[in-house]
């Protein structure tokens, strides 16, 4: 009972031609207590290993423990000890909210009181409406009352904030905080880079069916060696807003800029990471004046695990950047 | 300014994206209209199941009435005499007709063929008009009873066959004595015959709708999902599908009966329990069907192409609005396997003739065996997830 969940080489493909592996031997230790997140982009088999872990899968090959029990083995012990909150659930419009809550809550033996779960998520007042009179974050914070109101000591919660508003993402997010202060185990997915870094305390980076990093957010992004990021284009100085493809000895020569850690061309966009911004952004102006460029589309910021994605992928992520 | 220096490897991709004019000379395959309907075609030809309900199902259709109904060659009239002096006569006399098909059955078996819809007249010797049967004259001058309801279809064409028989083989003479009877006491009319059938189709849809069509809606809005992943037991969900079906069963039906006795005074002729408990096992079942046809359907086109594929034989053959009698009797057997057909007769046996539900020993077999065997399959093949 080391670890809440505790999954060894999980493997699933799917039957096609060819095979389509959507998961291709994951490691994933999750402690107790702590608020797991799942980052990658779509199609990176995030929904995939949940629902495994969840039960609604089954693995092709592997070992899954949950609370250090098994699936197969133990199916209704687990069922009654997680709480699950899938991606697109729609929940029955001619239902009302307290409605819906009672009927989940009658599958556990032990739960909490419907006002218990609705002041949870700060439904109380929505109590008697219809579900089809709720607002997006309304509904998906219903969605989170069925998913904890059997008081759960696992919480999986896949996406509760995609397509939702960003007032409504900050009360989930409220509501994701409190449940990790009351010392329950969460395992969030989110394809949000800036969710992961703020709800977190471990994330595991995923790309096409592995785990490609895993760490604190701040380990991750110290992993890069600097924590300020530079991104621009090179532009002719005769055409300021045509950005061309730059020349690879003047990147060579970025590299070698003091506190200069990373220099990433990814379709005519340089990144840069670093530590000290401005003598970074002053030596890159006279750099590129040396050699008859200019910068174009200057942005500078903090370095962030869409950062990290991009330096271990090449790919960006479908991310808002809220 | 000077865009003739700009080298011209920086700027591949862009030229790339230059618009191609639409000029007059461009394709008609390339007009708008003619991409709009090929990607009709082709969003139309890439699902097969609505290749098979708008091609395939229609045919299948054609071939099962077509065939029921041709293999008849002309339509025939189901006509009985009840037994008694010049029966035999009359019935090789009326035999010679094509159009006819003639027995001579008991009184109480012709007025129960009568209710239950299985022929079209029958004839049985005068009462009436002080005109007394003779044993010396011939059949066609006999005083006859042509018996029928008015209100059904077939009953007076019926008669002027049998008119017209008989002139025929009384030569020139036109001395026919007959008698016209509207059979319609309550029990005997179209009215009563069709409220049995009623109550079927309503078992039928609402075992379709009610518990398939609603669960294939969960299993897409992944609400079938959503309950895996508690402990709730799948015997709860299922069952609890099941029992509110049944409890929307019984209002149905007192609305019909009702609704049925206050404008036609049709009225149940069997003992309530036996009704009650034949309507009940006759929802279960349909609740089966429906459960089993729901079992792996992941979409709405699907369903709603199985529940096409399920109905529509029932509707056309199995006799709620007219008795499968008059099919030819080859295809009794196939329309008495479907499962609505044995529950239709035992509601009529019990409605119209006062019967018990033991008198229906194979339709009640049926009912059960339908009821139970599409439980067990439903169950072994149901997918709650996507």
């Amino acid at each position: 009972m080391k670890f809440a969940i505790d999954c060894r080489n999980l493997r699933k493909t799917y039957p096609a031609k060819p095979p389509v592996e959507a998961v291709r031997g994951l490691d994933l230790q999750v402690q107790y207590g702590e608020c797991f997140g799942v980052l990658g982009p779509n199609g990176a088999g995030k929904t995939t290993t949940i629902e495994i872990l969840e039960g609604l899968l089954p693995a092709t090959s592997g070992e899954v423990w949950i609370l250090g029990r098994q699936w197969g083995r133990d199916n209704r012990e687990i069922r009654q000890r997680i709480g699950v909150s899938l991606q697109e659930t729609v929940l029955s419009d001619e239902l009302t909210v307290a409605e819906t809550v009672r009927l989940f809550r009658s599958f556990y033996p032990h739960a909490l009181t419907v006002e218990q779960a609705l002041a949870q998520v700060s439904l109380q007042e929505k109590a008697k409406s219809r579900v089809n009179k709720l607002s997006g974050g309304q509904k998906q914070r219903l969605a989170v009352a069925c998913a904890i109101v059997s008081d759960p000591e696992l919480l999986f919660l896949d996406e509760p904030t995609t397509g939702l508003d960003p007032t409504s993402r900050r009360e989930v997010w409220e509501i994701i905080r409190q449940l990790r202060a009351n010392g329950r185990t969460i395992l969030l997915t989110t394809h949000y880079m800036d969710e992961a870094q703020r709800l977190c305390d471990r994330v595991a980076i995923f790309d096409e069916g592995r785990v490609i990093a895993l760490g604190t957010p701040d380990e991750l992004i110290r992993s890069l060696g600097g924590d300020q990021v530079v991104q621009f284009s090179f532009a002719k100085r005769q055409e300021p807003h045509s950005p061309v493809e730059p020349p690879t000895e003047i990147l060579d020569t970025m590299r070698a800029l003091p506190s200069v850690s990373l220099v990433e061309n990814i379709a005519e966009q340089v990144r840069l990471t670093c530590q000290q911004l401005p003598a970074v952004v002053t030596a890159l102006i006279e750099l590129l004046r040396h050699h008859d460029f200019v910068l174009s589309d200057l942005n500078t910021r903090e370095a962030s695990l869409d950062d990290v994605f991009i330096h271990l992928t090449g790919k960006r992520l479908e991310s808002d950047a809220a | 300014m000077s865009n003739q220096e700009t080298p011209h490897e920086t700027t591949p991709n862009k030229k790339s994206l230059a618009p191609v004019p639409h000029g007059t000379g461009s394709l008609v395959s390339d007009w708008p209209i003619m991409i709009l309907v090929r990607t009709r075609l082709l969003e139309f030809s890439r699902r097969p199941a609505a290749m098979f309900w708008t091609y395939v199902f229609p045919l299948v259709m054609m071939f099962i009435l077509g065939s029921a109904f041709r293999s008849q060659g002309e339509s025939v009239s189901q006509v009985a005499i009840v037994s008694g002096v010049h029966a035999a006569e009359l019935n090789t006399l009326l035999k010679s007709s094509p159009e006819l098909a003639v027995s001579i059955v008991a009184p109480e078996e012709g007025l129960r063929m009568l209710r239950a819809g299985r022929l079209a007249l029958l004839i049985r010797t005068s009462t009436g008009d002080g005109v007394l049967p003779s044993s010396s004259a011939h059949a066609v001058e006999q005083p006859w009873e042509f018996v029928y309801d008015p209100q059904r279809a077939g009953g007076r064409t019926a008669e002027l066959l049998v008119q017209q028989q008989l002139r025929l083989s009384a030569g020139a003479k036109d001395s026919l004595l007959f008698h016209r009877v509207p059979y319609s006491e309550p029990g005997g009319r179209y009215i009563d015959f069709l409220v049995p059938g009623l109550i079927g189709m309503v078992l039928l849809g609402g075992g379709l709708w009610g518990v398939g069509f609603a669960i294939v809606d969960m299993r897409i809005r992944k609400l079938l999902k959503r309950f895996l992943a508690t402990p709730m037991r799948k015997s709860d969900f299922l069952l609890g599908i099941v029992f509110s079906r049944m409890l929307f069963v019984i209002p149905q039906i007192a609305v019909i009966l009702l609704a049925s006795y206050l404008a036609f005074s049709v009225s149940n002729h069997g003992p309530w329990f036996d009704f009650l408990f034949v309507v009940l096992l006759g929802g279960l079942q349909f609740a089966g069907v429906g459960l089993l046809i729901a079992s792996r359907a992941k979409t709405m086109e699907t369903m709603s192409g199985l529940i096409n594929l399920v109905m529509l034989p029932m509707w056309t053959l199995s006799g709620i609005f007219f008795s499968y009698e008059n099919f030819p009797e080859m295809l009794h057997i196939p329309i008495r396997l479907l499962p609505l057909t044995p529950l239709l007769d035992a509601l009529r046996g019990i409605m119209l003739d006062g019967q018990s539900m033991f008198a229906f020993p194979l339709e009640m077999a049926s009912i059960l065996l339908w009821t139970i065997g599409t439980f067990v399959i439903a169950l072994w093949n149901f997918r709650w997830t996507d």
